[in-house]
């Protein structure tokens, strides 16, 4: 009976779970059969949007932890008792995403939580892990500024991310003037903010710099693009620096293969775009374009051959694609295996404390280490968008990037710095020397 | 004669050299740079462009060009490079000769920005004199927009030949672009060049003219001149520019709001499921074309022409179940009417994101929807375009269809005194039914249009709904005139704060000024007056 429950919130693709309704009813029978059987499993949280705007990107990230608790299920789960899979449906709604958490961690005891892809979910469930001491491991690629004992960011910071795709615009192509386009919220102002001091720091003039925002699904793009065209016009090689998130980049990738403007004229490098958003636009427009990610499915590896066929063959689609932050979760997954199995307890206080320096593989052929801060090493890559909605890598950074937690670009957090292990605080000032705490 | 005879042998023994020259076997450094595309390293590659584009070999042009479609086979393990061509038939690059076939460990040389702007640099250099004026034409363009000093031989080649007169106009600016960046050139050469730039006028213009760098003062100053007055034309043009968005983006506004105008505007109901019936009319699009896509990929031209009627059809059946089953018993009750519409409309996305995924569906642009053209100094897109036409076609078919035929007689009469058409003998829960149907379709058919600007998601409708509604109040409601301009003025007024204000401020000014225009005159734009508002 309890095994029967579990496989029904735990099918990837049992679509009729996703209703709130449903989920929370299934929820509560998960709750009631796993108070008894609490001994032999160790229980994991999926807090992923199922419905709602974001479903389009965090339904995949559901589906991954899925399958990788199956396959871990497979070897034989970890210390011995198998790995159940706890998924509830925050909806898109950011206050609901907290009190999920809440759920997650005090009724169904889960030791871990895998989810949030929104700055603004994460923000809304920080409390909630704090206050009931429990683990957030992170997927997706943020504005850094954070580092909380409590979570632990498997995707890219900053550094990791923005500064090395504008490093190749300006190296490889050159690069004199920048449109730093994005969608109004807290990812884009604070990545363009860092970006904006670090393209003056490399003399870049202010009027060689035009910042646009727009608002969540903009669908009109004419008069930006247009705009994006005339500045485009000054005589000097232009860019786009892209964080529209979402919905928005379909028409803005259409608006702008229809006005004519080409890759080798002004590329556009985004970095929320990735394979799943190229399924549903017709990329021959974009041939060129750019996206800076520390994955890409086309990277040849055998860990990534071997991934991209296991996960096909679970969910039963041979073209499903597969991208950043699911690698993500597959590292940070990984490294919680790991750590768990070397306190051979799930115990909050010592997986965390655990956590930094385990190494990981990734799926691009290196290896991944848990920094102090809570941010991993990871490599950079450019791809170029290929007419089958693939990326072609371009390029890529020499080694691994360690995450910075704070950027060393704005001047109210170059002295800040997380360490966990150490200093055993997450905003510590190499200055003053004191932890400025939580009260910041 | 002996002379004549030994001028014969001369051209004779000249051609026959060339002969042996062209023929590749013998050209060493040609053969060296071609295997140099087998490399995988992008400044190999562009070593070999350059080589290759310059070496005069008849070869030179197929190599391009089939790189830059991506024909150009490489293998990494043979050095090997081949030509595939169109028709399947492939060549060695490096000999000519032709091969039974590419081997499988051979792939498509990459290429990025940087080489595919010198790959077009070079075509543009080896098709300056190919028998097509279009391909000529773009030759001109593209030297024009890479203007480097070696092409400049190869432009006046051309010009000395050239007959057409657009492209001779092409060649012209290519020229001048080349001599206002040749260090070398003369001072008059260079004040001609700036006068014949000045008199395109176009964006291309200027960013040839500010990026020119240091150059004589009386250079700068023509310059300077011919931005100021390529400047004071492109502002105009701009305000050109901003009123076809705003018709575009009304046209869009009106397509949206078109339906509900119907089903809110002439029947009063607060269908908060409106825009899932936009969604829906999107998918059928999308199920359209896959269809076309496996099995009869030849009609896709025509795809959105059979989605038509088709998204027509779904959403309007769709509209009448609804009617049937929910709205009928909810009449005068405006707040239960707008609860079940809203968790109707939750339900529908729901069902149509467990049908087909909560991923976006592509749903690609026939190829008359596709691109733009040049208007003076504006682009147009053809989606746009066509868009702005569909929806006043179906505007004037819908205004006909309620003007001139019998049920739209009926549903007026109903819509206006309900009581007095039943007792002519209207069935007016039948006509309550059509016309909500009729709404529904109509918001389908809208879906048509939007899945070719838009994304096809389950949330698509969520984006319109509030537009759509803040279009029919601002027109007026019951008043598909009053729709009409209040769409378009709605469109033209977002599209002119933009530039101003940005997209964000742009459309909180927007919402702002609605709210206080709805303060002056609660009826909207075009109030109807007398008894049928009451009804």
């Amino acid at each position: 009976m309890h095994s029967k429950s579990t496989h029904d919130i735990a099918a990837p693709f049992s679509r009729r779970g996703v209703l709130a309704a449903t989920a929370g009813l299934m929820l509560g029978l998960a709750s009631i059969s796993g108070a008894k059987a609490a001994d032999d499993t160790i229980k994991v949280g999926v807090l992923h949007s199922l419905s709602g705007t974001m479903a389009i990107s965090e339904t995949t990230l559901k589906d991954t932890i899925l399958f990788l608790i199956d396959e871990q299920n497979k070897k034989g789960g970890v210390n011995g008792k198998k790995l159940e899979a706890v998924v509830v449906d925050p909806a898109s709604n950011w206050p609901l995403f907290a009190e999920k958490a809440r759920e997650l961690i005090t009724k169904d005891k889960v030791s871990v939580v895998f989810g949030c892809w929104t700055s603004v979910s994460r923000k809304s469930v920080l409390p909630v892990f704090k206050e009931l001491n429990s683990i957030l491991f992170y997927p997706v690629q943020y504005e850094g500024e954070e580092s909380e004992r409590n979570v632990f960011y498997t995707g890219a910071a900053p550094n990791q991310q923005a500064i090395p795709a504008v490093d190749y615009l300006m190296k490889d192509e050159k690069v004199k003037r920048w449109v730093l386009a994005g969608t109004d919220y807290v990812y884009p102002r604070t990545t363009n903010k860092i970006l904006e001091a670090y393209l003056k720091s490399k003399g870049v003039a202010q009027e060689d710099i035009m910042i646009n925002y727009t608002p969540f699904g903009h669908s009109d793009w004419q008069t930006i693009v247009a705009d994006i065209k005339k500045f485009g016009s000054a005589g000097k090689k232009t860019a786009v620096v892209s964080t529209i998130n979402g919905d928005a980049n379909v028409p803005f990738y259409k608006e702008l293969g229809n006005q004519g403007i080409k890759a080798k004229d002004i590329p556009v490098v985004a970095f929320s775009v990735g394979e799943e958003e190229l399924a549903g636009i017709d990329t021959k427009p974009l041939l060129g374009h750019l996206a800076a990610w520390n994955y890409f499915q086309s990277i040849k590896s055998p860990e990534n051959e071997k991934f991209i066929k296991a996960w096909q063959t679970y969910t039963k689609n041979p073209k499903r694609v597969t991208n950043d932050p699911m690698e993500a979760h597959v590292i940070g997954f990984d490294m919680w295996v790991k750590a768990v199995e070397k306190v051979k307890s799930t115990d909050p206080d010592k997986v965390i404390d655990a956590l930094p320096g385990i190494e990981a593989k990734n799926l691009t052929g290196g290896t991944s280490k848990m920094l102090p801060n809570h941010h991993i090493t990871k490599p950079v890559f450019i791809g170029e968008i290929k007419a089958n909605g693939q990326f072609d890598v371009v390029w890529k950074t020499p080694g691994l990037v360690a995450g910075d937690a704070w950027s060393k670009e704005l001047d109210g957090s170059k002295d800040l710095v997380g360490d966990w292990v150490g200093k055993k605080c997450g905003n510590f000032n190499t200055k003053t020397n004191k932890c400025l705490g939580s009260g910041s | 004669m002996p002379a004549n005879l030994s001028a014969r042998l001369c051209s004779l023994l000249l051609s026959l050299f060339l002969i042996a020259f062209a023929l590749p076997a013998f050209a060493g450094p040609f053969e060296d740079a071609v295997a140099k595309f087998a490399n995988d390293d992008y400044s190999d590659t562009e070593e070999a462009i350059g080589v290759v584009a310059s070496s005069g070999n008849t070869l030179a042009f197929p190599i391009i060009s089939a790189l830059q479609d991506g024909r150009l086979m490489a293998d990494p393990d043979s050095k090997k490079v081949y030509v595939t061509g169109a028709d399947g038939k492939s060549i060695d690059a490096a000999t000519g000769q032709a091969v039974a076939s590419v081997p499988d460990s051979a792939s498509a040389v990459r290429l990025n920005n940087r080489l595919r702007r010198s790959v077009d640099a070079a075509i543009g250099s080896l098709t300056l004199q190919s028998p097509d004026i279009g391909a000529r034409l773009q030759a001109a363009q593209s030297v024009f927009k890479s203007h480097e000093e070696t092409s400049l031989e190869a432009v006046d080649g051309a010009l000395a030949k050239e007959t057409n007169r657009s492209v001779k106009a092409a060649l012209g600016d290519a020229r001048a672009a080349i001599l206002l960046f040749k260090p070398d050139a003369t001072e008059v050469e260079k004040l001609e060049a700036v006068a014949t730039i000045k008199a395109r006028g176009d964006q291309e213009a200027m960013a040839l003219l500010t990026g020119m760098g240091d150059q004589p003062a009386s250079v700068t100053k023509a310059a300077a001149s011919a931005i100021g007055s390529i400047q004071s034309s492109l502002a105009v043009w701009s305000m050109v520019q901003n009123a076809w968005y705003g018709l575009s983006l009304g046209s869009v506004l009106l397509l949206a709001a078109i339906g509900l105008a119907i089903t809110f505007g002439v029947m009063g109901v607060i269908n908060m499921a409106h825009g899932e019936m936009v969604m829906i009319g999107a998918y059928t699009t999308f199920v359209v074309q896959e269809v076309i896509r496996t099995r009869y990929p030849g009609l896709f031209d025509y795809s959105l022409l059979i989605a038509v009627p088709l998204a027509f059809l779904v959403a309007g059946a769709l509209g009448v179940v609804i009617e049937r089953s929910i709205i009928r018993f909810l009449y005068g009750r405006p707040l239960e009417t707008l609860l079940a519409t809203w968790g109707l409309s939750l339900v529908l996305q729901q069902a149509v994101r467990t049908m087909f995924g909560p991923t976006n569906r592509e749903v690609g642009n026939p190829s008359w929807m596709s691109g733009a053209f040049e208007l003076g100094q504006i682009t147009i897109t053809y989606n746009r375009l066509w868009i702005l036409v569909f929806t006043l076609a179906v505007f004037a078919i819908l205004l006909a269809m309620l003007r001139y035929t019998a049920l739209g007689l009926e549903m007026r009469a109903v819509t206006q005194n309900r009581r007095m058409a039943a007792s002519m003998g209207i069935a007016t829960s039948r006509v309550d039914a059509l016309t909500f149907g009729l709404g529904s379709g109509i918001a389908g058919i809208a879906g048509v249009a939007l899945s070719q600007i838009d994304n096809v998601s389950p949330n698509l409708g969520q984006s319109y709904i509030i537009d759509s509604f803040m279009v029919v109040v601002f027109g007026g409601v019951g008043n598909l005139w009053g729709t009409l301009v209040g769409a378009f003025t709605l469109g033209i007024a977002n599209k002119f704060l933009e530039p101003v204000a940005g997209a964000v401020l742009g459309k909180i000014a927007i919402l702002v000024l609605i709210i206080l225009f709805i303060q002056k005159r609660p009826r909207g734009l075009f109030a109807l007056k007398g008894r049928a508002v009451e009804a």
